[in-house]
Formats: C-alpha cells, sequence, structure tokens
C-alpha cells in the first residue's frame, strides 16, 4: 500500500498537532477563516476523532474582514460545536484604526500583531497553532514547524532548535511559548487539491463571481461595505473576481477570473503566474519585510 | 513523494542547481522573478544575468552577507512527484545543519566543483550521509561547462568518489555531470556529454525508489495521546512509524511487555481494514490494558528492545559542550526520560574519519557514547528504524535541544547488575544511630569560608551525638578524584563521583557535609535529585567575589592572576550562585560560629537531626 503525498502530508500534520497538544497545558488554534485555516481546522478534527480537538479556536479579528468571512466563520463553528474565541484590540476600536488614515503597516501591526499578543496573554495560551507554510515567502523556508518565542513574544533566529526526524521538542520554560505549524510542508497547490478531495468547506469568495470591485495601486479591491472611501472619479464595477487569500478587505487584491468551482481554482492554480502573496498589500513594503514582522511577533 | 538534501561546500553551485530546478519546474512566479531580476543586479555575482542563488536565500541579514545559515526547505513539483529539498549552507555549522536536513531525507545530492574533484568536504558530507541511513546517492558533478564537458576528468572525479564511498558503505552512488548555471543534464540529455548515457538530474529524482515506500520492517507504533472522548471508548492516537497493522493483530505493550490485540482502527468516516507506516491513526486494543503516552506497541512476534543503556553516535548541536555524567533529558519517539552519558568513547575527526581519545564533544563534534537513562525504554537500531532509533538530547534548564543521537545496541551490563535486596537497609541503620541521614552541600568560591563552617558544623553535630561525615577537597581530590583537573569536563566528574559517594554515605546512616566549590548549579542539581529534596540542605557560602580574594588563605587567588592557576573559579572559570539554597550565609555580616549554629538549626527543621 502506497500513500499519496496528500495522504503522507495529512499523517504529518496531524502527527505535529498531537504532538504539540499533548505537551502543551494551554494549547489553542489560531483560526483566520482562510483556506489554510479551514485545511487546519479539518485536520484537527480528524487528529483527535473520535474526541473533538482539545483546545479552543482563536480569531483576531481586525473589524475589516470580509463580511462573507465572518459569517462563514459562524455557521462554521456552530455546525461543528467547536469553542471559539473572538479577540478584536480594544485599543484599536477605541482609536478607529484603520488602513486608510493609518496606513498599512500600522494597521496590520495594531490589529493583528498586537491583538494576537495581547490574546495570548490574557488566556495564558502556551502554544498556538497557525496555517502558515514554508513556501508562502522566502523567510518561512527556514522556520521551524515547532517555533519558540520569547515572554515577549519575540521570535529569535539564533535561538530556533534544530529539528530533526518527527522528534520535535516542545519544551519551553515559564513565560515562553511555542508557535506550532501543522501545514508548513504544504504547497497552495496541495491545499487545493485536498480541500477538494476531502470536500472541506471554504468561504464563497475563493469561487469566482460578479462582485463590486475598484482599482486602486494596480490592485482591485472588493468594496465590502460603506466604510471603504472612494476617491475621486473612482466607481465601483462589477467584476468576476476571486481571492487567492483572505485579510481585511482593503488590503487584499482579487484576481480577475471565471474560475468558480474548484476544479476551475485548481486549473488556474497550475496555469498562475504570479504567487499568492502578491494581492497582499503588507508584503510589498520592503525586501524581507516580512521577517521583520516575524521578528516583531507578527504570527 | 521525494524528501532530498542538498550538499556541498561553499560555491559548488547548490543554491544555483536548486534555483534553477524551481525555475525549470516553472516554479518561479513572476513577481518573485521581478524581485530576483532587481536582486540579481544590487547584490548578484552574475552581472546582468539572473543569479539563480538568490532565490534561495531567506534572512536579510544573510543575505547582506552573501551567506546563508540554517536548514531551508524548498517545495516543487513535477508530474511525476513532489519533492521536498532540504538545502543547508557550507560553513562551519554545517555540521548540525546537515545532520537535521538529511534526518529527513531519502535521498542525498553530493554536489562536486568538477574543477576541484573530490575534497574534504566531500568526504565529511558523504560520512554524514551515511551516519544518517540516507541510502540513495547523487554525486553531482557540477560546473562541467569549465572543464570543457571532458568525459575523462568526470570519470576520474567519479573513480575516486566510488572508493571512498564504499568505505563508508554508501553503495547506492549514482553520478552525473552537471552544468547548474548552463542546465546541462538538469531536465534534458545534454548536447554536451554524448558520452554519458545516464538519467538527468530531474529524471533520476523522479524515479528513484524510495525505502520510505516500503512498509517491511515489524510494527511500530509510538503512543502520542490517549484518545478518550467518553468512558465507552479507550484509544491511542499515534503515527505508525515501522510495518503494518490490522484489526485482530496481536501486539505487545512496552516497555511493560504486556499483550493484547488491536480491535479497531479508528478513522472518521469509516474504521481501517489495514494502516501502514507513514500514516497517523488511532487504535483500540481487545483487553483494558495499561497504555500511556510515550509507550510503543509493537508487533508480539517481533517486539523491539526493552534497556536502559545502550551505545550510540551522539551529533553535538550546541555551543554548550556536552559533558560527561551531567543530567540531561533524552526524547526518543514520543517518551521522554532523564539521561546521562556515562561514557565517550571517542569522537570521530569528520574530515578523516579517524577516532581520537575524547572527554566532551563540542559543537559539531561526532562522537561514540555509552548513554545511561533513568528509566527503560523501547528501541531499535537506528540502521533498523530511524524513529525508534534516533533521539535528540535535550538541557534540562534552557529546554534547548542539545544534541542529536542514532542508537546501535543495548549494553547487555545493564541487564546484569540486579539491586541486592539487602535486609539491613537504611532504616535500620538510622535506628541503630538514633537520627536520620542527610547531605548538608556547602557550595561557593575558594576562599568564601565554607570549610571553616563545615567543620564548625561537624564539631557541634558530634557534640550531639550525631554520626557525621565531612567530604572536602583535601580528602577527595587527593585520593579518589586525584586523575582530575579542573576543567569543566573533570569539575564535573568530580562533584558525580562526590555526591555518589555522599549518596552511598547517607544511605549508610550518616550526616554527610560537603564541602566542595561547586560551581555548576546543574550538578548541584543532580546531586540533590540523586538524594531528595527532603534530606538535601544546600548552602551557599555567599561572600563576594573581592572579600574571598582579599582573604585568599592559600594564595590561590594571587596565583590564578598571575596565570599559574588556570581554570580558577571566579576568575577565568564561572561560579553560578543557587537561586533557591535552604540556607544562605552572607559571610560579611555572620561569623563563623554563628553560620555554624544557622545550618545546625534548619537541619533540625528538616528533621535530619532532633
Ligand atoms: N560556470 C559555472 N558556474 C557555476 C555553476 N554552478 C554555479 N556556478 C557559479 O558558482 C558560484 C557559486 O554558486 P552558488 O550556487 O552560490 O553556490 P553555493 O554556495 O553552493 O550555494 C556562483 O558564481 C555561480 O554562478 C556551473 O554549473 N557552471
Amino acid at each position: 500500500m502506497k500513500l499519496t503525498h496528500l495522504q503522507r502530508l495529512e499523517a504529518e500534520s496531524m502527527h505535529i498537532m498531537r504532538e504539540a497538544a499533548a505537551e502543551s497545558e494551554n494549547p489553542v488554534m489560531l483560526y483566520s477563516i482562510g483556506k489554510d485555516s479551514s485545511v487546519m481546522l479539518h485536520l484537527a478534527l480528524k487528529a483527535f476523532y473520535p474526541s473533538t480537538p482539545p483546545f479552543p479556536f482563536l480569531h483576531i479579528d481586525t473589524t475589516w474582514k470580509f463580511r462573507e468571512m465572518i459569517t462563514f466563520r459562524d455557521a462554521r463553528m456552530t455546525e461543528l460545536g467547536l469553542k471559539l474565541l473572538v479577540h478584536s484590540n480594544p485599543e484599536c476600536i477605541e482609536k478607529g484604526i484603520n488602513p486608510f488614515t493609518h496606513g498599512s503597516s500600522l494597521h496590520t501591526d495594531m490589529w493583528k500583531t498586537q491583538g494576537l499578543k495581547q490574546a495570548l496573554d490574557q488566556y495564558g495560551f502556551d502554544t498556538a497553532f497557525g496555517g502558515a507554510r514554508r513556501d508562502e515567502e522566502k523567510s518561512r523556508a527556514k522556520e521551524r514547524v515547532f517555533s519558540l518565542r520569547s515572554a515577549q513574544h519575540q521570535w529569535d533566529p539564533k535561538a530556533q532548535r534544530p529539528e530533526l526526524w518527527r522528534l520535535y521538542n516542545a519544551r519551553r520554560s515559564p513565560g515562553e511559548s511555542l508557535r506550532v505549524f501543522p501545514l508548513s510542508n504544504w504547497t497552495e497547490l496541495d491545499i487545493w487539491q485536498y480541500i477538494h478531495l476531502e470536500d472541506i468547506p471554504i468561504v464563497p469568495l475563493y469561487l469566482a463571481k460578479a462582485r463590486p470591485v475598484v482599482e486602486r495601486d494596480g490592485m482591485l479591491i472588493q468594496v465590502d461595505d460603506d466604510r471603504l472611501p472612494l476617491l475621486p472619479g473612482e466607481r465601483p464595477q462589477m467584476r468576476s473576481v476571486r481571492f487567492r487569500t483572505l485579510g481585511c478587505y482593503p488590503l487584499t487584491g482579487a484576481v480577475e477570473s471565471e474560475a468558480s468551482t474548484l476544479l476551475d481554482v485548481i486549473q488556474e492554480m497550475l496555469l498562475t503566474t504570479t504567487s499568492e502573496r502578491q494581492g497582499r498589500a503588507i508584503d510589498h513594503d520592503s525586501s524581507g519585510s516580512m521577517e521583520k514582522k516575524k521578528q516583531e511577533g507578527y504570527f | 513523494m521525494l524528501r532530498f538534501i542538498t550538499c556541498g561546500s561553499v560555491d559548488d553551485g547548490k543554491s544555483t542547481l536548486i534555483g534553477r530546478m524551481l525555475y525549470d519546474a516553472h516554479l518561479v512566479f513572476e513577481d518573485h522573478l521581478a524581485s530576483l531580476a532587481a536582486d540579481s543586479k544590487k547584490v548578484g555575482t552574475q552581472g546582468d544575468d539572473l543569479d539563480f542563488a538568490l532565490l534561495l536565500d531567506g534572512l536579510t541579514a544573510e543575505r547582506e552577507q552573501g551567506i546563508t545559515i540554517d536548514v531551508a526547505y524548498r517545495f516543487f513539483s513535477t508530474e511525476k512527484r513532489k519533492f521536498i529539498v532540504a538545502d543547508t549552507p557550507g560553513h562551519e555549522q554545517y555540521t548540525r545543519n546537515m545532520v537535521t536536513g538529511a534526518s529527513t531525507a531519502d535521498c542525498a545530492v553530493i554536489l562536486v566543483d568538477a574543477r576541484q574533484g573530490v575534497l574534504t568536504q566531500t568526504r565529511r558530507h558523504s560520512y554524514l550521509v551515511s551516519l544518517l541511513g540516507i541510502r540513495h546517492i547523487v554525486l553531482a558533478v557540477n560546473k562541467m561547462d569549465l572543464v570543457e564537458f571532458s568525459q575523462q576528468r568526470f570519470d576520474e572525479i567519479v573513480a575516486e568518489y566510488r572508493a571512498f564511498a564504499v568505505q563508508i558503505g554508501l553503495s547506492s552512488v549514482t553520478a552525473i555531470p552537471l552544468s547548474a548555471l548552463r542546465g546541462d543534464n538538469i531536465t534534458s540529455a545534454s548536447p554536451n556529454t554524448t558520452w554519458y548515457g545516464g538519467p538527468t538530474l530531474m529524471g533520476y529524482l523522479e524515479t528513484v525508489e524510495i525505502d520510505a515506500e516500503a512498509t517491511d520492517g515489524p510494527f511500530r507504533f509510538p503512543v502520542q495521546w490517549v484518545n478518550r472522548p467518553n468512558l465507552d471508548f479507550r484509544g491511542f492516537s499515534g503515527t505508525i512509524v515501522g510495518g503494518s497493522i490490522r484489526p485482530g493483530d496481536r501486539v505487545r505493550v512496552l516497555p511493560s511487555g504486556v499483550e493484547t490485540n488491536v480491535a479497531r482502527i479508528v478513522t472518521p468516516g469509516a474504521d481501517l481494514t489495514e494502516a501502514v507506516r507513514g500514516q497517523a491513526v488511532t487504535l483500540t486494543l481487545t483487553d483494558e490494558v495499561d497504555v500511556s503516552r510515550g509507550d510503543v506497541l509493537c508487533r508480539a512476534e517481533s517486539p523491539a528492545e526493552v534497556a536502559d543503556q545502550f551505545e550510540a553516535h551522539i551529533v553535538w548541536m550546541n555551543e554548550q559542550p556536552m559533558l560527561a555524567g551531567r543530567p540531561y533529558l533524552l526524547k526518543s519517539g514520543t517518551r521522554t526520560v532523564g539521561c546521562s552519558i556515562s561514557q565517550l568513547k571517542y569522537k570521530v575527526n569528520v574530515n578523516t574519519l579517524e577516532h581520537a581519545a575524547a572527554t566532551t564533544l563540542e559543537l559539531n563534534e561526532i562522537g561514540v557514547a555509552n548513554i545511561t537513562v533513568d528509566r527503560p525504554i523501547a528501541f531499535d537500531t537506528y540502521a533498523d528504524n530511524r524513529d525508534t532509533g534516533g533521539f535528540i538530547v535535550v538541557d534540562r534548564f534552557s529546554n534547548a535541544t542539545l544534541g542529536a543521537g542514532m542508537l546501535h545496541f543495548a549494553l547487555r551490563r545493564a541487564h546484569n547488575i540486579h539491586w541486592q535486596a539487602v535486609q539491613v537497609d537504611r532504616a535500620a541503620r538510622e535506628q541503630l544511630k538514633g537520627h536520620s541521614a542527610g547531605a548538608v552541600w556547602f557550595t561557593g568560591l575558594s576562599g568564601s569560608g565554607k570549610s571553616t563552617i563545615a567543620n564548625l558544623v561537624e564539631k557541634q553535630l558530634h557534640s550531639l551525638g550525631v554520626h557525621t561525615y565531612l567530604l572536602d577537597g583535601d580528602n577527595v581530590r587527593h585520593g579518589l578524584n586525584k586523575n582530575l583537573g579542573f576543567t569543566d569536563a573533570d569539575r564535573v566528574e568530580n562533584i558525580r563521583r562526590v555526591a555518589e559517594v555522599c549518596r552511598l554515605m547517607v544511605d549508610a546512616g550518616l550526616v554527610v557535609l560537603v564541602s566542595f566549590i561547586s560551581p555548576f548549579a546543574q550538578e548541584r542539581r543532580m546531586a540533590r535529585d540523586l538524594l531528595g529534596d527532603s534530606e538535601f540542605c544546600e548552602v551557599f557560602v555567599d561572600t563576594p567575589l573581592a572579600v574571598a580574594e582579599e582573604r585568599d588563605p592559600k594564595g590561590l587567588y594571587q596565583k590564578a592572576r598571575r596565570g599559574e592557576l588556570p581554570h580558577f573559579t571566579g576568575i577565568d572559570s564561572p561560579y553560578e550562585p543557587p537561586m533557591n539554597p535552604e540556607l544562605r550565609i552572607q559571610t560579611v555580616e555572620t561569623d563563623a560560629e554563628e553560620a555554624a549554629g544557622l545550618v545546625v538549626t534548619r537541619l533540625r527543621q528538616m528533621n535530619i537531626i532532633d
């Protein structure tokens, strides 16, 4: 009996989740509602079956997510009977932090990076599962599966531990925590193939549909609600688009596409010539920017 | 799916080769290409041409220095296979990184520069590859364009390499002439090497039959997690790391040795009729036997071995050297136990493969050692099973991964020494003496006043009718530990012996006073663990260095300052003060008599004396 590469990846991810859960006192799974989170959730359900996953799910809500994401999140969690924690940085709410007046970097830092640290501290989580993949970005290629963070949530490239075989060292000193990335060895294509094979529910925004968008700095931005200030002369147009990654709607570019089914999406993937992160405003800042963000505690 | 590792010295063309494979597999996206083109102009080495190597370097600091520091994983797939490449750089951290990358690889691509041929580094990489048990080797002779694609040069290199490969037990070696830069024999047969009839690099990687795909070997299943959703279900979740399993199969639980049968292989959807190596499953058993995380389920007819002493290869991966006798943790499969290196037999010079006697292993050194664990564990020989035969060594304090090891065999000795069940035991001896036994461990700088205080304590105890014995540098270093010096390794061994002697004396019913500098927290911790908290009274004789140096009763500090006493604590060897001693005496404020009184009071509080 030969295992397919998806079966191998699946088993590896389940192994990682079980290992981290067994060696943590208070783990949590970050749930960002995107395709990677959907796969991670699916794998968690499998890994601990027939038990339910022995940890809650945490969404860092920036209040600027696509509305369809929130609807999907709530429906999914209710359907599965899982415990969802939602955290929105109160300081951001108070100051009304948004990408337009404050810029994409500050917006992301305050809502996501600071918001995440707050939530982890508030609940005292010692292990957080994240859905990052090594193929996403150059600096991720060296990220460990079990990544150690200091009490200040800092990532020190020098303090990371060698990882051999299937043996993960999950021990940590008081105050330190672990970020665990069960999907490290998956590629974007693997994710889509697995979603298709396992029939995993995803937010409909991933499939093409006529949506109201404006074109800005070469990106197609969906007018998701009336908080998006239109520039002079800008008029939303209906175009057939889909999203390759999902984040805050004003910062997430759509791609023009007719791929309205999963199979179409996979077909397009095979032909695509740009990386999925191209649609994210935050990565364009400067070369090596992801790495800087990581050192600051961005997941 | 194939996992492979690329190894080569700096500038052999490793990054260029991987970049080229990604590019040829059409995996370089336009936006990456755009930044590659920009980077190539800025920091590249190829003028205005694309510098493929830049596709791979991840971290900015490294990029600026023009080196890669760590193991990076790359992904690409062709129609035939998905590939995961572990890319490791070729400088000093090499051994650690390469061993890490090789631990999960099925195949290794060893690069040599056609102009340079087989170098010392090539031998080192090959040795590491064979140590980690990789069976499929590609000898990639790169930069053939710079030797005019000469068949003679190629044959020379290959012949030399094969002769060496046989010595270290690498049997399956495929040699391919390449130019990573120009793309020769990467994906299609090169017109420049018509004399070569073998596969292209990609062709080989796409078709090589890998061990991981075979499921031979007996069933092995380290239990990760006991799955108990409710009182009616008790399953064991884990990954099968050897063989296969079907419901009804007889299994043995190790280390307990209890046997039972597999009832079900549970997954969401339907139960499986068979599961094989590599799968993550949940098993239920037909009997209510005791199984917990860390146990290994094995095929009953061919179970793993169980032992508490082994011989193993160890690769050291931390700046802090490996010291024999120091307590560490060992994780194998899903089990973590206490361990110590009982004896380092030799270290291996990775360049010449010669063996040399050694007492410590430094970062990136490899040795063969005997290891003792504090509980028996189940294991297989690494050659038989990487998962049940591989382990990591973890620091008890920082929790860092310090090293990795590959088990060879159990030391039979362990089976033969059985503890004699003696009738005259410690309780009996204590009763005869009329008091409990215990240890008072004085630690502090040379000249801090340890021995003065210890001597006074002994006098007071003696007058109270307590049986005592004082162990100090004078009576131990001159006899039992005569062969030890003052290097870190010797200091560790010194304290280990003292602690063991102390334990025997406590077992004999004595109150033992130990007066040693004992500068390292880890060894004091080991002594405490040996004796148990309730009978271990750590006394920190706290005297500032300046004060101790001024007192200098034996003139040692003066000598040390003159450089005549190397490794002198406080001068050029560290002292780690205790964090939570049972008693801390500040000698600047407390005189020796008073201090001795404090110690005796503390022993009363601990119920060691009345
Ligand atoms: N002529 C020639 N140069 C090469 C070849 N492969 C790599 N190089 C050059 O050798 C140098 C070192 O290559 P690089 O990939 O950075 O080596 P690494 O240190 O092993 O990653 C660079 O200048 C490459 O362009 C080759 O096949 N032929």
